[in-house]
């Protein structure tokens, strides 16, 4: 990789552009089984738009961030710590994790936060090869009746819920398309 | 360089806010801790509801912003202008064309939809504060949902009282999980809390951000023989004749004569251009 791709694909008006996908990522969060699109920053492959933007618009220097697998490469680590500034970190020690769902390996690794402080728990970035409103059938707060959502591993997932209120909170990419499952939403395989 | 960036606060906060509003959204009813920043303007007067308001901002937006239902009251006023300065958003007074809206002390009349914010101002997010000072032991409560204190509270207006008195910022859980604090709203908008659109709380001074996700369950708590009651003002408004919306006393003279009004000034506003009267609207003493 050479500086000018390190050093390029960031936002080009960071406070604008990061407002947009920020409403996004909240949007999802805040309705889980919705995907909206968002991008804004062209990141180094293997790294989607999503994901990419996503990590631009949330971390910082004070976020650890672990690159799982694939994502872990010279490329990526120089273009976020370019871009951030955040720390890498191993899977237990992150704050946010990026990766796609074989990578990211097993949850409990993760950080769900403590009886105390609930927030204090890892967000998960997966990538994704398709992303679709169809599948396992969600239903929780966020969610007027019944939502559906392509979920790479739904027993896994059902037990990191099981958690609640601890756990951890994903959010899924592919391409520059977004959703996010938080915690609080239970998920029911049948669909 | 002689502009304020978007929205006023520098990027790395609005990230720190916005971190903490995705764990808020994550945990309905949690209040999860914040660097609350110092604004242009003092604690107590809306820091909290403004900082979040500035993280979720967009260019796009069009913003409303109340105190007490009312759009024209100083810190309505002056919380607008200055999102007008420092982010150059679209303002409007009406509900209907809002997208986000920063309220102090009201829920609006009218239904929001999916598409809009409402952000609260708080200036004591911790339901349990007054029963127990010390913020150690109130966390642990909320983590061991040991909320019977509450109860004890509710229980003693009953005892002493014949109901349950307490008519603003009423408890509620949120999701069947944590108890709540909706900022000092009257409980007669606690019905409310139960809607379509995304509910953000942020208490400045006290360093906390806490959020209601669309169609999230939220009960106020009450008992199974003293129910939850959501009382207003046994009036219709005496100037657009609502019957059914919050309404705020006004004292007219010595003389002991008062007028009761909507407390959401656009709601009113509205009724009487659709051609709605009350009882004083043909005085033109108002």
């Amino acid at each position: 990789m050479n500086a000018q791709t390190q050093f390029s694909g960031g936002f080009k008006n960071a406070p604008i552009d990061a407002a947009y996908a920020f409403r996004a990522a909240m949007t999802v969060m805040a309705r889980p089984g919705v995907i909206r699109l968002i991008s804004g920053t062209q990141p180094p492959a293997p790294l989607s738009v999503a994901a990419g933007t996503l990590l631009l618009t949330l971390c910082d220097p004070d976020t650890r961030v672990h690159l799982a697998g694939g994502l872990n490469t010279d490329a990526v680590r120089q273009w976020l710590t370019f871009h951030t500034g955040a720390p890498i970190a191993v899977a237990s020690e992150a704050d946010f994790a990026v990766g796609t769902w074989q990578a990211l390996g097993t949850l409990t690794q993760y950080r769900i936060g403590t009886p105390e402080y609930p927030d204090r728990s890892a967000t998960l970035i997966v990538e994704c090869d398709d992303l679709q409103q169809a599948g396992a059938a969600l239903t929780g707060p966020g969610i007027k009746d019944t939502a559906h959502l392509s979920l790479p591993d739904v027993p896994a997932l059902q037990a990191n819920a099981a958690l609640y209120p601890l756990g951890c909170d994903f959010f899924f990419t592919c391409d520059d398309r977004l959703a996010a499952l938080p915690r609080s939403t239970l998920i029911n395989a049948e669909g | 360089m002689n502009e304020y960036n978007f929205a006023y606060l520098d990027e790395q906060t609005k990230r720190m806010i916005r971190r903490a509003i995705l764990k808020g959204l994550a945990v309905p009813g949690y209040q999860v801790p914040f660097a609350s920043r110092e604004m242009p303007m003092p604690y107590g007067w809306g820091t909290g509801g403004v900082q979040v308001s500035a993280a979720t901002l967009t260019p796009d937006d069009t913003l409303k912003v109340i105190d007490q239902g009312a759009d024209d009251t100083t810190n309505a006023v002056s919380i607008r202008k200055f999102f007008e300065n420092t982010a150059g958003v679209e303002t409007t007074e009406e509900t209907e064309n809002a997208t986000v809206i920063q309220t102090r002390h009201r829920i609006p009349e009218a239904k929001l939809t999916e598409d809009q914010i409402l952000v609260y101002q708080v200036p004591i997010p911790e339901p349990l504060r007054f029963l127990e000072p010390r913020e150690t032991e109130t966390r642990k409560m909320h983590s061991l949902e040991e909320y019977g204190l509450m109860h004890v509270k509710l229980y003693e207006d009953i005892s002493q009282h014949g109901a349950i008195s307490t008519s603003y910022a009423y408890p509620v859980k949120v999701s069947g999980r944590y108890v709540m604090d909706p900022s000092p709203i009257p409980k007669f908008d606690n019905p409310k809390l139960e809607m379509d659109a995304i509910q953000l709380f942020g208490a400045g001074r006290e360093q906390r951000i806490y959020a209601v996700p669309p169609h999230t369950q939220v009960v106020s708590l009450d008992f199974e023989d003293y129910p939850f009651e959501a009382t207003k003002a046994d009036h219709p408004c005496d100037l657009c004749g609502a019957e059914d919306s919050y309404l705020d006393e006004v004292i007219m003279d010595d003389a002991g004569n008062r007028m009761f009004v909507c407390s959401d000034t656009d709601f009113c506003r509205s009724r009487r251009a659709q051609g709605h009267e009350g009882r004083l609207s043909k005085e033109g003493a108002i």
